[in-house]
């Protein structure tokens, strides 16, 4: 269908973004606020810092490098400024190599290689970037269908209307994004246990079958705690399919470690990743996530620096207390008979219109900082 | 004017979920029929839309959730007093 496709930008490694976004990732925490400087002087620019880059060592290291190097290969972004000090671990030319594996404009330098201190390291890195901003602005957009999206399925925040609400409306999205050729991923494994047979029963083959099972090997079976049953939870299934009824019914094609990138089929992907929300955001931003719809009972506010954020909330209370927060009520289903199949419409249209360049509540509110770093 | 709320997730499944309390005698419109509670429902509890025999599949979100261990009728309460998890028996039995 010619209606189901969006106007997005065309990246020289043939993906597709649906935001043109210069990023100015600090490679060391000693560079967090000349990168801060820099961006906030230029249009589209959003900042990428942490408390990382030196002192660690082993798999924190590994996360620290795989995560500002994806969020800098994101399709969504056109330009990326690393700015690093000059004596950490995190080399910013290492990193700036890696993010030009996916062929777009990459700078680097260092603060101490700066004569003139930090200002003239941040009049520098504004120089670069209003470079960038010149080139991004002559971006045409093209048009695309959905089979160039990568949707994140994420949740925060939960309490008994997710599994009732908004879970079960993103399912059915996800499901239509995975039916027009596109891509979906699910994490934060720790709450698939209760329907790891089912989930296994979906994979495309044995072999991924198998890799859904691992984790799970030494695991009871049990995941519930007492309020859970006393709130209606009868069993360790029905509290799994509640979190993963956000991947709606579609097969499993394979399952990717945290920030690893799905392979060559498109469709359902899990993430093994332990499930702190805002980590488990920045790990499908770095996997290539072009857009996250994020589901919540309580209400979170944030959003990513490089991928659009769709607030979805069920419930009453936190949609009146919290309503300048989200883009899609779906606590109608509780409060006005409307059906999960009703919100789901509204959901597709706003995942439409964000690709289409439409800011969803979170980029309008400037929450655009938020990321943080599995690590031990 | 029926108040009763509650949600059928999935086409597939014979039970409903209670969006609110719902007090036992109620009836509920279902898109086919109308059903008597049988008991009262706490708001996220279950109830059968249908006649369920002992030994059958609990379904929600279309898939298994449980298994009956008795049989429970139409308008029943289910929870764990008459379903048990068919995975945590795979695992014990393993």
């Amino acid at each position: 269908m010619m209606d189901e496709g969006f106007l997005g930008y065309s990246r020289s490694n043939g993906k597709v973004g649906i935001r043109n976004k210069i990023v100015v990732i600090s490679s060391v925490v000693c560079a967090n606020t000349v990168a801060r400087r820099v961006a906030e002087k230029i249009d589209n620019a959003v900042a990428i810092t942490h408390p990382h880059g030196c002192g660690q060592s082993g798999r924190n290291f590994s996360n620290t490098i795989n995560i500002l190097a994806g969020l800098g290969c994101n399709p969504n972004v056109f330009g990326a400024l690393v700015i690093g000090l000059g004596c950490e671990n995190l080399f910013s030319t290492d990193l700036a190599d890696k993010i030009r594996e996916s062929r777009k404009l990459v700078e680097s330098f260092n603060i101490q290689d700066v004569k003139g201190g930090t200002i003239g390291a941040i009049e520098k890195g504004i120089s670069i970037c209003k470079g960038f901003d010149k080139e991004a602005k002559e971006i045409k957009k093209e048009f695309f269908d959905f089979s160039h999206i990568t949707l994140g399925l994420e949740c925060g925040g939960s309490d008994a209307t997710s599994g009732l609400t908004a879970n079960p409306t993103l399912g059915i999205v996800s499901d239509k994004i995975v039916n027009l050729g596109g891509t979906s991923i699910l994490p934060e494994f720790a709450e698939w246990g209760g329907a790891v047979h089912l989930l296994s029963k979906r994979a495309i083959n044995e072999e991924v079958a198998e890799k859904i099972k691992e984790p799970f090997k030494r695991f009871s079976g049990e995941n519930r705690s007492p309020g859970n049953i006393a709130g209606g939870l009868s069993t360790p299934e029905e509290k799994s399919l509640g979190n993963i009824a956000k991947a709606g019914n579609s097969p499993i094609q394979g399952v990717i470690k945290y920030t690893e990138k799905p392979g060559e089929r498109n469709g359902l992907w899990l993430m093994l990743e332990p499930g702190l929300d805002v980590v488990s955001m920045t790990g499908l931003a770095a996997a290539g996530a072009n857009i996250i719809v994020f589901t919540t009972g309580r209400g979170t506010p944030f959003g990513s620096p490089v991928t659009p954020v769709i607030k979805i909330c069920g419930n009453p209370k936190t949609c009146e207390y919290m309503a300048n927060n989200f883009d899609i009520d779906a606590s109608k289903i509780i409060t006005k008979n409307k059906s999960i199949q009703d919100i789901s419409i509204l959901l597709w249209k706003k995942l439409k219109d964000v690709c289409n360049g439409e800011k969803t509540i979170s980029e309008r509110l400037g929450f655009e900082e938020d990321i943080g770093f599995w690590g031990d | 004017m029926n108040k009763i709320k509650y949600i059928i997730i999935d086409s597939k499944d014979n039970c409903g979920t209670a969006l609110d309390k719902i007090p036992q005698d109620a009836k509920v419109d279902l898109i086919n029929k109308t059903i008597k509670i049988n008991n009262l429902i706490p708001l996220g509890h279950k109830f059968a839309t249908m006649n369920i025999k002992k030994g059958s599949y609990i379904i929600k979100y279309g898939e298994v959730i449980g298994v009956s261990t008795e049989d429970i009728s139409e308008g029943d309460w289910i929870h764990t007093h008459n379903i048990k998890s068919s995975y945590l028996k795979v695992k014990n039995d393993g």
